[in-house]
């Protein structure tokens, strides 16, 4: 699965984007950004308060709750600030 | 007209534009949002504006139908920046042209209170000192939803 980071989220995780092979239990958001917190300090730290990331699915808002995936593209990122 | 791009707009030049494409038009609205020289009381050196590219144009366009099917629109122009601008650059343009300036001034506000919360965008304002990424404003999502659809 392809995900991408943006905003602070993007700079505390060091990269802009990875690929990653989900695990059976991950079904939905919640649980991709549960596993993603393990991948490491930095992971861990930027994904540590759910409330503020937000999560598209192939290029649509969704909630974070939402089902995946594994072919599906992810986007992680704090609530947008467009206009 | 959806545009998404670095280089800098004239508005003169997209609301000529825009009202040189129908004779039907007698109204045009517009709103151009610059970048302040200070924010929170600190100079502003430059802000980054990071986009979604594969994402942004879609969410534009989605907002834009909502206002055509809210409105009666003869055209409608957006034009969003990215990357690296300077105080008193302007990041947005959106133009709304309708026969009647009540659909031309309520559909421009529409769009732009809809981009605030929906179009992948994220602003980084550099000061001399430190670099913080804008965060939303719960007041920008009152705003928005305020509209009936």
């Amino acid at each position: 699965m392809k995900i991408l980071y943006f905003s602070w989220i993007r700079t505390k995780i060091g990269k802009d984007k990875e690929v990653v092979i989900l695990p059976k239990n991950v079904k939905n958001g919640s649980d991709l950004v549960d596993f993603l917190k393990t991948k490491g300090p930095k992971h861990a730290d930027a994904l540590k308060n759910k409330k503020v990331i937000r999560m598209a699915i192939n290029f649509e808002h969704t909630a974070l709750n939402h089902p995946i995936k594994k072919n599906d593209e992810i986007a992680l990122f704090p609530p947008v600030t467009g206009g | 007209m959806i545009k998404i791009q670095k280089k800098d707009f004239n508005p003169q030049i997209e609301i000529k534009r825009l009202s040189n494409s129908k004779k039907d038009i007698g109204a045009i609205v517009s709103f151009v949002g610059l970048v302040r020289e200070r924010s929170k009381g600190k100079r502003l050196v430059s802000m980054k504006i990071e986009q979604y590219s594969k994402m942004l144009k879609k969410e534009i366009a989605k907002i834009e139908e909502r206002a055509r099917n809210k409105w009666k629109l003869e055209d409608v122009i957006i034009i969003h920046r990215y990357g690296l601008l300077k105080p008193g650059d302007r990041i947005v343009l959106v133009a709304t042209a309708s026969k009647h300036r009540k659909s031309a001034f309520g559909s421009c506000e529409f769009i732009i209170d809809w981009l605030k919360i929906k179009a992948p965008i994220w602003k980084e304002e550099r000061s001399p000192s430190s670099g913080l990424w804008v965060k939303s404003r719960r007041d920008d999502f009152r705003k928005a939803t305020e509209w009936k659809n």
